[in-house]
């Protein structure tokens, strides 16, 4: 699996070969409007979403996180409506937006895109409205995930909310004997060379919300809305932290490896990490520190070219049905936005619909959910630091 | 069986006619010969490189990371004036640079047991097993490194049974050199084999009868004959190492970025070709200066 998924890696740098040949050779790789600016309405929003679902067209291509298209309810699926699906795994949220431009798009129909890739591809063109009538089961959503600002804008839906989840602190239970409280462990320097973070530019909110409750005086009150001098403050702590870290991990799989064999003790995780460890017999455990988390909301989002419409509208209803949303709940660790997952993720694991707070939508509200971080932070003064920003400095200062 | 008047010339077909023609026109039958390799070498290698050379003038969009052809030197200065990217491409040519010192000292004596002093059974038996490698994928064997270093890894164990304190090289820049020297060894081996083979057992008995003590022999005889296949293979060592990302994605640690990493992450992360065409152009720069050099050595002619 491991190796398949770097061998796709490689594969894919043929294909940013060829991409890059593509995009000077006439086709720009990138959306029809690049010009578009947040602020205004998206450049797909007049487009009419389709009104009832036809014919499968046998297929269906999806950009997904790992472990978001598993055998347990991907076979059902494509034996109740005949679409074969094909995913491809991606590392990060770049990376889904990349794939999502790749060759000017029309190659995939949805991706499952976190919060923080969610108002790029929107404002970018490379996803359109969708008709939440032809999905029975956006009802049960819980209210706030059935138009989150993330993927609705002006009552505009452009995907379906799927699922969600905070970042929690990981660490080897053998190493602490005192499970640790707060992300000063990964700050820590007693954790020298034991430390894992993923590579992810989003990265920086994890800093920002930590100083958010360390150092009051810097005034953050969002960790996606940074002016200079609280970027600034982020950035110093996270190179602080840069000679503690063994590796920055780019796959799940790398940190579960880690953990496996001895070579970090404490990171920044998924709780499918720690269910995959467990799983394996590695003493693992996981807490949301006490300056609370960030954390994902995952929508799937339709492509402006899907290629295969009909099959994407069957996902969509078929991954927001109660049975499904437990199943990729309890694989992955997360929690679903169905409300009425919660009695089956009882039957499937006991107890699990109130580990993962399935139950408690007030509790998402104690999560900073990922979203694009954007120079126009609503201060009105145009002075946050955008995305690019945020991308350069953790390429550059952070892990260069 | 057909009757043909004898003095009538043979009936000439299209073919012969073709034929003829090349024969009277020597220019145009090399031309014909050369255009099928001549045309892939311009339009899928030079083409290639142009294009790369074209795109970093581009930039994006940073909001939709669009390309906007808008020329503009924009990405190489970035490139300068950064000392982030200063520093990951100074790793880099160090890194190649302590890979081919590496690889050139613990080829050396192989190859020369190979060419001068082994049994014809045991070089084919050496030849075997130093190509065996290449047979197995490039990941298998950076995968099958990775299990070695990690703490609870072979190596740890090893040392651990001989009552020596654990190494903690996973995820570093020492993993990834001893990995790098490993991986291409085979590419440093056979150029300086196929030197050493053709230096003429004689000169070396030469050089004995003359007084040349071993030692002597080796600096004024066979190193200098040596040279070019050393160079040559040099040639391999450096720009394989200068342009590999996978190596150090996957055991290189905090502070491993290569410049194929930039270049990988700039394509498939930020979707920001033209900086990663930008930072692509200058192992091609290298490399070119590289290779001057090399033919100066005399490498071109030890392929």
């Amino acid at each position: 699996m491991k190796s398949r998924r770097h061998l796709n890696r490689k594969l894919g740098l043929v294909a940013a070969a060829l991409a890059l040949i593509a995009s000077a050779c006439g086709g720009s790789g990138g959306s029809p409007s690049s010009k578009a600016a947040p602020g205004g309405q998206p450049p797909t929003a007049g487009m009419k979403p389709q009104s009832s679902i036809g014919k499968g067209e046998g297929t269906l291509n999806l950009i997904a996180w790992e472990g978001y298209a598993q055998p347990d309810w991907v076979k059902p699926f494509e034996q109740q409506t005949g679409c074969q699906v094909h995913a491809k795994y991606a590392g990060s949220s770049d990376e889904m937006v990349t794939l999502m431009r790749g060759g000017g798009g029309g190659q995939y129909d949805l991706v499952s895109a976190s919060g923080d890739a969610d108002l790029r591809l929107i404002y970018g063109g490379d996803v359109k409205p969708v008709n939440v009538k032809l999905i029975p089961d956006w009802q049960n959503f819980f209210p706030q995930f059935q138009a989150p600002a993330f993927n609705t804008i002006s009552g505009v839906h452009y995907g379906v909310s799927l699922q969600w989840g905070p970042n929690v602190l990981l660490y080897n239970t053998k190493d602490y004997s005192h499970a640790p409280t707060s992300w000063s462990a990964l700050y820590d320097p007693k954790n020298k060379g034991q430390v894992t973070v993923p590579d992810n530019p989003i990265q920086i909110a994890d800093a920002a919300l930590y100083l958010s409750k360390t150092k009051p005086s810097l005034g953050i009150k969002d960790p996606y809305e940074l002016d200079q001098a609280q970027f600034q403050a982020a950035i110093s702590l996270l190179k602080q932290q840069r000679p503690l870290v063994r590796k920055y991990w780019a796959l799940a799989s790398q940190e579960i490896s880690m953990f496996k064999n001895g070579d970090a003790s404490v990171g920044a995780a998924w709780p499918y990490q720690t269910n995959a460890l467990k799983a394996s017999g590695v003493s693992v455990a996981d807490t949301i520190p006490q300056e609370g988390a960030t954390g994902w909301a995952d929508t799937w989002l339709l492509a402006t070219k899907a290629p295969h419409p009909n099959c994407a509208y069957q996902w969509m209803k078929w991954v927001s049905t109660p049975k499904v949303q437990a199943q990729q709940a309890i694989s992955f660790g997360e929690t679903p936005v169905n409300s009425k997952a919660c009695p089956i993720m009882d039957q499937l694991a006991k107890g699990s619909c109130a580990q993962y707070h399935a139950n408690d939508p007030s509790y998402s509200s104690s999560i900073a959910f990922w979203k694009t971080p954007l120079a126009n932070c609503g201060n009105g003064k145009t002075d946050c630091m955008a995305y690019s920003d945020w991308q350069q400095a953790w390429t550059t200062e952070v892990t260069g | 069986m057909t009757v043909e008047a004898p003095n009538r010339p043979p009936s000439k077909g299209a073919g012969s006619r073709i034929s003829a023609l090349l024969w009277r026109r020597p220019w145009l039958r090399a031309g014909a010969l050369l255009a099928p390799p001549l045309g892939w070498f311009i339009f899928v290698y030079l083409a290639a490189l142009a294009v790369l050379l074209i795109t970093a003038f581009w930039q994006i969009n940073p909001f939709t990371t669009a390309i906007e052809r808008i020329w503009s030197f924009s990405n190489f200065k970035t490139l300068l004036s950064n000392p982030a990217y200063r520093a990951i491409a100074l790793r880099t040519v160090r890194m190649a640079a302590a890979v081919t010192i590496t690889d050139a000292l613990l080829a050396f004596p192989v190859a020369y047991f190979m060419a001068k002093i082994a049994a014809p059974r045991t070089q084919k038996i050496l030849f075997g097993a130093i190509l065996l490698p290449l047979w197995a994928s490039y990941i298998a064997r950076v995968y099958a490194w990775q299990l070695i270093f990690t703490h609870d890894g072979v190596l740890n164990w090893s040392l651990g049974k001989l009552g020596l304190p654990a190494i903690n090289i996973a995820y570093t820049n020492w993993a990834m050199w001893i990995v790098f020297c490993y991986i291409w060894l085979p590419f440093m081996i056979i150029p300086i084999y196929s030197a050493l083979e053709r230096v003429p057992t004689s000169l070396i008995e030469a050089s004995a009868d003359l007084g040349g003590r071993g030692w002597r022999t080796l600096r004024r005889v066979i190193l200098p004959l040596a040279l070019p296949g050393i160079a040559a293979g040099s040639i391999f060592t450096f720009s394989l190492t200068l342009g590999d990302y996978i190596t150090a994605l996957l055991v290189g640690g905090a502070g491993g970025k290569l410049i194929g990493n930039v270049v990988y992450d700039s394509v498939g992360v930020s979707n920001n070709v033209p900086f990663a065409a930008a930072f692509a152009l200058f192992p091609v720069v290298i490399m070119a200066v590289y290779l001057f050099g090399a033919r100066r050595l005399g490498a071109f002619e030890a392929l």
